[in-house]
Parts: structure tokens; sequence; C-alpha cells
């Protein structure tokens, strides 16, 4: 086969854009918040309910969520996944379970990993509890919380969190 | 055809920078502006319809978040284009006239400031034998505003008219960036920016968003007191080479301008979206308008260029202009693309 006829397999175009990201009121709050060890929850100006990580509206209601309230690092796992394929996002060995946790006083779920327990043991309405890295490697991100474990707290009836899941 | 008119539009004031706000919050006030406008109440509204880029935010999806300053609970029916808001118009104006809605929101928005826009732009270039020569969107207009001069087609004078012109415009604009009085010789001894424009030649950097109501026939009539009727809307696009292309001149405004009937009837004003001096001149001709018509009595895009939105805010000034008494028939405009690839071009009348 000659050259010219060579069918071309690989075309390297690199792109490369740049940003400066700024969060916004809400989100900046909420990771300021990070910061200081706290999880920051902001209230529907007009429906009340507590959305974590806060965005500035409340979707159903396209209000602002102007009232910050600091949650509890306790919640419920709401459902759950376990993960057995590797990822280069992320440096947990497999398999490792991922969940969405309703923290205490918020109205959605944020994900978190769950360690500290046997995989066969995660169930929907477990309580569970942040576990936060050293303050000294605390940034403004969700890295801050190493994972969630396990607490010694009844479940959740199902019943109680059907409308959230 | 049903009669489709547009009930209210609302914009964000201009800024170089929005420092403290994300997208939602920014769009927030700008919908709860537009639907009170409407007189419709939001949950009546049938469609809602966006335009923006994710290239703008660096963030895959935005525009889904963005819908939370829409409030999507129950779940509403609703759409997107990765072009500006105008494009996003006429989508809405489609699904009214198929008869599936009566009326829709539309709504665009973009924070060009948290990124290089010019260099970015090029993106929407061939990404194999283009986007890695790395033209961007200003030293792409200068290739085509060199192909004028060259031809004898405009000046850089001409040019600093529509720069000094549309600045002097935007005085009476309170939501504009740029505005001011400054005089052509003064900005001709400017030196260039990338030859042959210089930096009046050139749209500033903006963030903003924009949001228009439209809806149909007696929905219309009933809602508001005015409401300004989109005649015609029309669209076409050009080659995305632009080695395929007459850069002086643009053939897909000029066709949808004649689809759109501009020349069947007086024209007042218009408001054009010319990023860039020159492309004011290409439009203009393209359309066929007279050389004394108002054009961009906004600023337009030289004044402000929110990107994704400074072409929804061409046919929403048009539409506040002519509720304000400034005339009854309007063209407005918006393009898309590099060098005035994409022309989407509407007759509005009050």
């Amino acid at each position: 086969m000659s050259a010219a006829r060579e069918p071309v397999k690989v075309l390297v175009t690199p792109v490369k854009v740049d940003y400066t990201y700024t969060p916004g009121i809400a989100s900046e709050k909420f990771l300021l918040g990070l910061k200081q060890g706290k999880l920051l929850g902001a209230a529907c100006d007009e429906c009340g309910r507590v959305y974590v990580p806060p965005r500035g509206a409340c979707p159903r209601c396209a209000r602002p969520t102007s009232t910050f309230k600091e949650l509890a690092h306790t919640g419920t796992v709401i459902t759950f996944s376990i993960v057995r394929v590797p990822s280069d996002n992320i440096d947990v060995p497999l398999p490792y379970c991922v969940a969405n946790i309703l923290l205490d006083g918020a109205d959605i779920s944020l994900t978190g990993l769950i360690q500290e327990c046997p995989l066969p043991d995660v169930r929907i309405g477990m309580r569970v509890e942040a576990v936060w890295r050293p303050q000294a490697e605390w940034g403004y991100g969700m890295a801050n919380i190493k994972h969630f474990h396990p607490i010694d707290e009844p479940d959740v009836p199902f019943e109680k969190i059907k409308e959230i899941s | 055809m049903r009669d489709v008119a547009i009930l209210s539009y609302a914009q964000t004031p201009y800024v170089r920078t929005e420092r403290r706000r994300n997208e939602v919050e920014m769009l927030m006030p700008v919908i709860d502006e537009v639907v009170a406008g409407s007189g419709i109440p939001r949950r009546e509204i049938g469609f809602t319809c966006s335009g923006s880029t994710d290239y703008l935010a660096g963030q895959s999806f935005s525009f889904v978040m963005a819908v939370d300053a829409v409030g999507a609970w129950p779940p509403i029916t609703e759409s997107h284009v990765e072009m500006d808001g105008a494009w996003a118009l006429y989508e809405a104006w489609i699904k009214i006239q198929c008869g599936e809605v009566d009326s829709a929101l539309i709504f665009s928005f973009g924070r060009s400031s948290m990124g290089e826009t010019a260099e970015t732009m090029t993106l929407q270039t061939d990404p194999y034998t283009m986007a890695p020569l790395g033209p961007d969107a200003i030293s792409m207009a200068a290739l085509q505003a060199r192909v004028g001069l060259d031809r004898g087609l405009w000046s850089e004078r001409d040019m600093a008219e529509v720069a000094a012109r549309s600045r002097r415009h935007a005085k009476t604009n309170p939501d504009a960036q740029l505005k001011g009085d400054f005089d052509v010789d003064q900005l001709l001894a400017q030196p260039y920016l990338v030859d042959p424009l210089r930096k009046h030649d050139c749209p500033p950097v903006t963030d903003g968003a924009a949001a228009i109501v439209i809806a149909a026939d007696g929905l219309a009539r009933r809602s508001v007191a005015k409401p300004v009727w989109i005649r015609s809307i029309e669209h076409r696009l050009d080659s995305h080479q632009l080695g395929g292309r007459d850069l002086a001149v643009s053939p897909s405004t000029e066709l949808a301008g004649k689809r759109a009937g501009v020349a069947q009837g007086r024209i007042d004003f218009a408001e054009l979206h010319a990023p860039f001096t020159h492309q004011e001149i290409i439009l203009r001709r393209a359309l066929g308008l007279a050389d004394d018509l108002v054009v961009n009595r906004s600023g337009g895009a030289l004044a402000a260029n929110p990107i994704m939105s400074a072409g929804l805010a061409r046919i929403g000034e048009a539409s506040r202009q002519i509720v304000a008494g400034q005339g009854s028939r309007a063209v407005a405009h918006a393009t898309s693309g590099p060098c005035l690839q994409q022309n989407l071009v509407c007759v509005l009348e009050g």
C-alpha cells in the first residue's frame, strides 16, 4: 500500500480553554462554609425547602433561596450503588459504595461514599455521618468530607423518605 | 399562519464582569420581570426555550441548571439551542405555528468574562483543519474587514462612524455598557488592535441575560395592551468555511431579508446584530436599508455584546422601541458563527 493511501487513523488537535470560575452568591457561601467545616443549606423564600449544595434558586418555585442554615453532618441513605468498575476520578479500592444521603435538615440529597461498613450491610434508610479529613487538609470542596460511615441509630422507615427518594 | 406577538422583554444591565451572581442568579429577576410583563401566569406559559453555550461557562449542561430560574415543577415542556437566543425564539415561534402551544418563554444568558471569549470562539470552527490554526473571533472579523476595505466597499472612517454612532445612541440606553460621545478623527488616531480593526471596531466583553415572552392571536391581545407582532421570521446560513465565502457580502442575510419581506413596506428603524463595525455596513446593504435609517438605537452589539443574548436582545430592543412609540414597523436581525455566517431576520409591527 502506498503512503498516499494509508488511512488517517489519528489526528491530534489539542484544545485548551482557560476559565476563571466564579460560583455565584449561594454556591460561594456553601464553599466558604466547607472550608470552615460547615455544611450550609439554603431555604427557598417561598416553599422553605432546603437545598444543599445551594445554587441560588428553588427549582420548584423559581424563587431565591435567601435563608442559609447550617445542616447536621448526619443523614439518611436514600439510595446507593456498589461500584465494581475503576474510574480515573476516584482513588478508592474496588468495590465501594456510593450513596445519595439526605442530610438532617435538608430537602434534597447529596452524593457521598459509604465506608467503614461491610457492603452487604448498606441499605436504604441507614443512618450515616460525615467523616471529615483533618482540618489542615480542608479546601473549598466536597473532598473535605472523606466519606460517610454508619452510626448507631435506628433506620429511618422507607415511608418517611419515599417522597424524596 | 398564526399571528404571534412579543408580549414582553427583559434583560440584565450589561456589565463587563458579573462578579457575584451565577447564571441562575442573573436570570431569576429577568424571568420574573418578563413573565410579569407578559400578563400570563408563569405556570400557564406553554413552552420554554433557551439559547446558551457551555463553552462560555466551561461547564457541561450548564443550560440544564439555568432552568432552575424558570421553575420546572410540575415538569415543563422545555428545549434548548446551542445558539443565540434569537434561534430559541425561532423554535418557539415554530412550536406556536404548529399549534402545539399558544405561548412561550424564551431566554438566553452568558458570562463571557469567565473565559477568553475571542479564543473560545475559535472552537466553533472546523476542529481538524481550522481550529488548530487558532484563528480567534477578532482575527476572523479582521479578514472580513480587509476584503471590503481593499475592494473599496467601505473605509476605516466608515467603520469608525459606525462605532461613534453606536456609542452615541447607547447614551439613551440605561442598560448599555459602552456609551458616550467619541470623535471619529480621534478614534482613527488609535492604533490597530488586529489590523485593520481598531479597538472601537470590536465589541466589548459583556456578561448578561435576556428574555422574551411570545404568544399567539387572542391570547396575545388579551394579555398586554400593545403586543408587537412578529410578521415574519426567517433564517439562512452561509458556509462554515471562511475560504468558501465572499466575506464582503452576506447572501444569507439578503435571502432571509427577502423571505421575511423586509422591502414590502416602510421600515421605521432596525436593530442589527453586528458585533464588528464593518458588519453593520454589510448587513445594511444585504437588507437594502436606506442610508438614513435609524439603526441600533440601543447601541447594538458594539455597545454591549452579551454572547448568546445579543441577537435576542436586538429583537427585544426593537419590540421595546415599538411599544415606546418610536416606530411601528422594524427589522430585527441576529447573527451566529464567524463573520456573519448564520443570520436571522424578522419584521416586527406594533
